[in-house]
């Protein structure tokens, strides 16, 4: 069962990055990283 | 031997993921494509040098938005990353792992943490990471990186520090956030040199995450029970203080492959294929056992 466990997971996770790409979520997530985060160096 | 080619991986990984020398020199940070890729461990992307995106904050940062969404893009990274090699990324990959583990080389004496902070690090991803992101927003309806703001040390010594260094408008602009971040960093390396990998084990929210790979990973550890002679030797250098024994694939293991190196009697082994070759092995051994049966 463990074994099937490990193959629905690598499905469900490529198709969750795939719909994340599709969302728009990249371009997002490069927004956010490519400008200094005040809050993580804690100045926000 | 193992162990020495773990390190070589944790010191390459750490150069690569942050080997943007030239944010370190001018107080900046990388702002190239690759931002949009996710690191595997924690790493914060506001480092001057890093090429890549710390998956905690992107998770964060999403959640915050507008459309307060969980981020599918990071959540099956992250499911894919756990679902090859469970923790596998804590104890090879991941930057902030190692910078404890060298702390903890330092001579002191040292302290076992008790067992029940290990379930701390699921509060902190589901209260500071997914929680207070989405619910406490601002009058645009905006939220915040609860997790990155008040609580990563991570993003102290990998971008605070090195920046408000380097950069006079950041130093300017320090408060009484900036100490407050200071003092957690402050304590967590303290801890660090008495215990083993405090933070991985009690707050890190990614390790909370692969931590629920581990059972069901590919990469997998396992024990022999017939060579098992439970001395006791691999829970007295497991790093996070587990007995592989009573569980091999334990979610809190961070596959560092020391246990493997140290048992006498060799009955540990760890890699993509240890079930199924011993699979192999039984059905080699019953199909010899057949054979001989019919002879």
């Amino acid at each position: 069962m463990k074994g099937k466990v490990k193959y629905m997971m690598l499905v469900i996770s490529i198709s969750f990055i795939v719909a994340g790409i599709y969302r728009g979520e990249v371009a997002e997530v490069l927004k956010k990283a490519i400008n200094i985060c005040l809050e993580c160096i804690g100045i926000g | 031997m193992a162990n020495s080619k773990r390190r070589i991986v944790q010191i390459a990984s750490t150069i690569l993921g942050n080997g943007y020398f030239e944010g370190f020199a001018k107080g900046t940070i990388y702002r190239g494509k690759l931002k949009s890729v996710c690191f595997p461990g924690l790493n914060c992307y506001s480092c001057p040098g890093a090429y890549t995106s710390c998956p905690i904050g992107s998770l964060q940062s999403v959640a915050a938005g507008l459309k307060h969404q969980i981020s599918l893009y990071v959540i099956g990274f992250l499911m894919l990353i756990g679902t090859i090699g469970g923790r596998f990324v804590c104890g090879w990959l991941c930057p902030f792992g190692f910078f404890q583990e060298l702390l903890y080389k330092i001579p002191s004496k040292k302290f076992r943490m008790p067992k029940f902070l290990n379930a701390f690090k699921y509060f902190f991803l589901a209260v500071f990471v997914l929680l207070l992101p989405a619910l406490f927003t601002n009058e645009v309806g905006i939220g915040l990186p609860y997790f990155c703001k008040y609580i990563c040390p991570a993003g102290t010594l990998e971008a605070g520090i090195p920046l408000t260094i380097s950069n006079i408008a950041l130093r300017g602009a320090i408060g009484i956030l900036y100490y407050w971040k200071l003092i957690l960093l402050g304590v967590t390396i303290i801890l660090s040199i008495l215990i083993s990998r405090p933070f991985c084990r009690a707050v890190c929210p990614l390790g909370a995450i692969y931590s629920l790979f581990n059972p069901i990973s590919f990469y997998k550890m396992n024990v022999d029970s017939k060579k098992c002679i439970k001395c006791d030797i691999c829970n007295k250098n497991c790093p996070v203080d587990i007995k592989i024994y009573e569980n091999a694939n334990n979610p809190e293991c961070v596959r560092c492959g020391k246990c493997v190196e140290k048992c006498p009697t060799k009955a540990i082994e760890s890699g993509f294929n240890v079930n199924d070759r011993r699979m192999n092995n039984e059905k080699t051994f019953n199909n010899n056992c057949s054979v001989n049966n019919r002879n």
